[in-house]
């Protein structure tokens, strides 16, 4: 294998694995704003109780996040060195704005929400909730402006030819709003929410089937699928909108994500479906000018298919578009009906009855997990052969001082790391899912009785 | 040529990428030398408050990492993009040693298990030593210059990294962070640990001084390159001056028990270092070693005016906010250490 093929397998593997845990973060930290917001409101000892356990969580998952985040900055330095150089003058900006107003914030009061339960005054402590959760939405404004500058460049002009060529940026409000930013911010916003979403209800669905912690499984579940309805509905406006975008701006991906291939005729839609590369055509399950309609709102209008585009400015991997795409909306779907069954039965005095309900939350945890994925995938890889669309060539952005073998040898290095990490990961999760809420007595503070009978380890001298 | 307060914008970033990096040594210098110590500590209850000592901060120190790749990236990608490419497995192996690092001080207190707390003392202690080391055989490095190309793409081995120069660097970095680690823990501590952390930052005192002359002695013989701008007018002298003073000054505090200014001086020891290598190595970021004409600058190296503007905004409006909320954060957790049941 290459130097390409294999940089770009490690760069898709080390986010892939990152991408686990900010969505989680960000999700999570919504709802212990929300957790703590009603704890401050109503004084209530259950509310408290809540927020503390899921800090503890949010605890493992941001530290992961951490680790595993900070490789991605110098990986665009360490493999793809000739992109670092072409699009620093605008990528960079975005990327030290992150640190200086999103990690800053994020860390600095996230170890207040950690450890400042006793140091400060509980006011102060949902300020840092909140400061936290706003951190962690910023960190994520700057990265997807950086990555839709990539998928629709604005606001730049080329200096210099050849090997020296470079963008540079002539607009910088142009390029921060840039045509695709903001659709795929909410996008991306959206997917978050419901990652931390479906873990709370997927940790409360478990106790509430163990009939444990109920007093607190109970509310928790139900704030969470406030939160799951709501933005499983939102997802299918941004969803909407972010194709009507690629559709804009970037008609081979969104050909891809179809397989349409004649720019002449009506673009069908596919429930499922198989694309043959060689043959050109896709066959499956469809709605019969089921894309055309969705653009143009009208059956019969041609959508631009991927053979207007010369066979390398095609993406190489249509058909792994086409299935990522469709897992992700498919999961899309599958979530909005979940919910609304879900609070219907909730109206009807039902939700905590149906067993197969609670079971079938435990492991929904895995759906908005593996659409956020899948989306990611979808848009990186319909963006090829492009890492700047229409500008620079994912082949032509490598590092040219770094041989193959060198590669090779970080990305084994990474995937036994990252698998060590996957591994502890889920077994301290599973601990502390477990070990479950502690209660504290209501008056007094100090003195904590378990709610399990074994020792909770941060007590052990 | 594009001018504040006299200054161009180009030397301007390199004066603020200069601050953060050093900002990074100081304050991870000390979580990093904690953690290279840890293993010095015995008791089971010295671990964890050693441990509770750094938890609060060494997250938001390791953000000033963050903020410093940003910044290089965005100021000047060249040097970026050059550096990264070529220090290819040191940097991944530095990387993975934070990962670890992370990891381990937030695994170790979830099980009570004594193998299973050992193991992550280990882990930690020795990813924080790998992170130190190979930060100082970086650093030493590109202080002391690489082969580079037209294009400004390293032509070298990675088997020469592993210079003279460049391990004495790395070995003086862990000396000093020790020293400076050690302190910071004596700051947070009391009684027994408390004493015993300051018969350590004494030892680590003595060992950096040791690596230090000799590193020093080894530059002025061997690198002139390093010492001939400070050598020729006299004015800069005043630093290495100010960090001979700070050297001394901390067995000095150490006895008398006043560890805070102990510790002011090992911040200044690792600030008035990094000023030293700058003035040495201003303009330039990378010395091409095998052709002076190859390196890599401040002006070839550098973002266009119009981006080094936006940066200079975005350092003006987000040093006040990082200063703001490191100091909260430093102020709420100032004081000893005392174990309770949200510590680690």
């Amino acid at each position: 294998m290459d130097t390409e093929i294999l940089s770009r397998i490690q760069f898709a593997f080390t986010i892939a694995f990152h991408y686990i845990y900010p969505p989680l973060s960000i999700g999570l930290g919504l709802i212990l704003v929300i957790m703590e917001g009603m704890y401050l409101k109503t004084g209530k000892k259950i509310y408290e109780d809540m927020t503390r356990f899921w800090i503890k969580i949010f605890a493992l998952i941001f530290g992961l996040g951490v680790a595993t985040g900070i490789i991605m900055e110098f990986e665009f330095g360490t493999n793809w060195a000739t992109y670092s150089k072409y699009v620093g003058d605008i990528f960079g900006s975005a990327l030290a704005a992150e640190g200086i107003f999103a990690f800053a914030l994020e860390s600095g009061f996230l170890s207040i929400l950690l450890f400042g339960w006793k140091r400060v005054s509980p006011k102060v402590h949902f300020f840092s909730a909140l400061m936290v959760f706003l951190g962690s939405l910023f960190s994520a404004v700057w990265i997807v402006v950086a990555n839709s500058w990539q998928q629709t460049p604005s606001g730049y002009h080329i200096v210099g030819e050849g090997l020296n060529a470079r963008a540079e940026i002539t607009d910088f409000w142009a390029m921060v709003f840039n045509p695709s930013s903001v659709e795929r911010l909410l996008h991306v916003w959206v997917g978050a929410f419901l990652a931390g979403a479906f873990l709370v209800m997927s940790v409360n669905a478990y106790y509430i089937l163990k009939n444990k912690h109920l007093e607190i499984a109970k509310p928790s579940f139900k704030i969470a699928l406030v939160i799951a309805t709501i933005f499983s509905l939102a997802q299918l406006l941004t969803g909407h909108k972010s194709a009507e975008g690629v559709a804009r701006n970037q008609p081979a991906k969104l050909a891809a994500m179809e397989g349409h291939f004649d720019s002449s005729g009506v673009a069908d839609m596919y429930i499922l479906g198989w694309v043959n590369k060689k043959k050109q055509t896709t066959s499956g399950i469809k709605i019969p000018g089921g894309l055309s309609f969705l653009l143009h709102q009208d059956f019969k209008t041609p959508v631009t298919g991927l053979n207007t585009f010369r066979p390398e400015d095609r993406p190489s991997q249509i058909n792994a578009v086409f299935q990522f795409y469709h897992i992700m909306v498919a999961i899309g779907m599958a979530l909005i009906g979940l919910t609304l069954y879900a609070s219907w039965q909730w109206k009807r005095g039902n939700l905590f009855n149906r067993k197969w309900l609670m079971v079938v939350f435990v492991w929904a945890v895995l759906l908005p997990q593996i659409a956020n994925q899948a989306g990611w995938f979808a848009a990186e890889m319909g963006r090829q052969p492009w890492v700047v669309y229409n500008l620079l060539r994912t082949s032509d952005a490598l590092s040219k001082a770094v041989k193959a073998e060198q590669v090779l040898v970080s990305l084994i290095m990474f995937m036994l790391v990252y698998l060590i990490l996957f591994i502890l990961f889920l077994y301290l999760l599973n601990k502390k899912i477990k070990l479950g809420p502690v209660m504290h007595k209501a008056d007094n503070g100090n003195e904590i009785e378990m709610s399990s009978k074994r020792e909770n380890p941060l007590m052990t001298k | 040529m594009f001018m504040f307060l006299g200054i161009d914008y180009n030397t301007w970033w390199f004066l603020v990428f200069g601050g953060v990096i050093t900002g990074y040594a100081i304050l991870d210098g000390f979580d990093l030398g904690a953690g290279a110590l840890h293993l010095f500590l015995k008791k089971e209850t010295s671990r964890r408050i050693a441990l509770n000592a750094i938890g609060p901060v060494w997250d938001g120190n390791e953000v000033w990492l963050v903020i410093a790749g940003g910044a290089l990236f965005a100021g000047f990608p060249v040097a970026y993009a050059a550096v990264f490419s070529a220090f290819y497995l040191p940097a991944f192996i530095f990387l993975i040693g934070l990962i670890w690092r992370a990891v381990a001080i937030e695994f170790r207190s979830k099980e009570p298990g004594k193998i299973w707390r050992l193991t992550w003392d280990v882990v930690y202690s020795f990813a924080c030593i790998i992170v130190t080391l190979s930060l100082g055989l970086m650093l030493g490095n590109i202080a002391k210059g690489m082969p580079l190309n037209e294009q400004k793409e390293f032509t070298g081995s990675i088997l020469s990294f592993f210079n003279p120069f460049s391990i004495m660097v790395a070995v003086t970095t862990l000396a000093l962070f020790m020293t400076h680690g050690a302190i910071y823990l004596a700051v947070k501590t009391e009684n027994r640990l408390y004493t015993k952390l300051t018969i350590l930052a004494k030892n680590f005192n003595v060992f950096f001084l040791l690596a230090f002359g000799l590193t020093t002695l080894y530059t002025l013989l061997y690198i002139p390159h390093l010492s001939d701008r400070i050598k020729s007018n006299p004015l800069y002298f005043i630093f290495p001056a100010i960090m001979l003073l700070a050297i001394a000054n901390i067995p000095r505090q150490l006895k008398i028990g006043n560890y805070r200014f102990a510790f002011i001086s090992s911040s200044i020891t690792i600030a008035s270092l990094l000023i030293a290598v700058a003035i040495e190595v201003f303009p330039n970021l990378l010395y091409a070693s095998n052709n002076a004409a190859y390196s890599i600058t401040i002006q070839n190296a550098a973002s266009s005016p119009k981006t080094m503007k936006t940066l200079l905004i975005i350092a003006l409006i987000g040093t006040p906010l990082v200063g703001v909320y490191t100091s909260f954060v430093f102020w709420t957790f100032k004081g000893k250490v005392k174990l309770d049941e949200m510590s680690y």
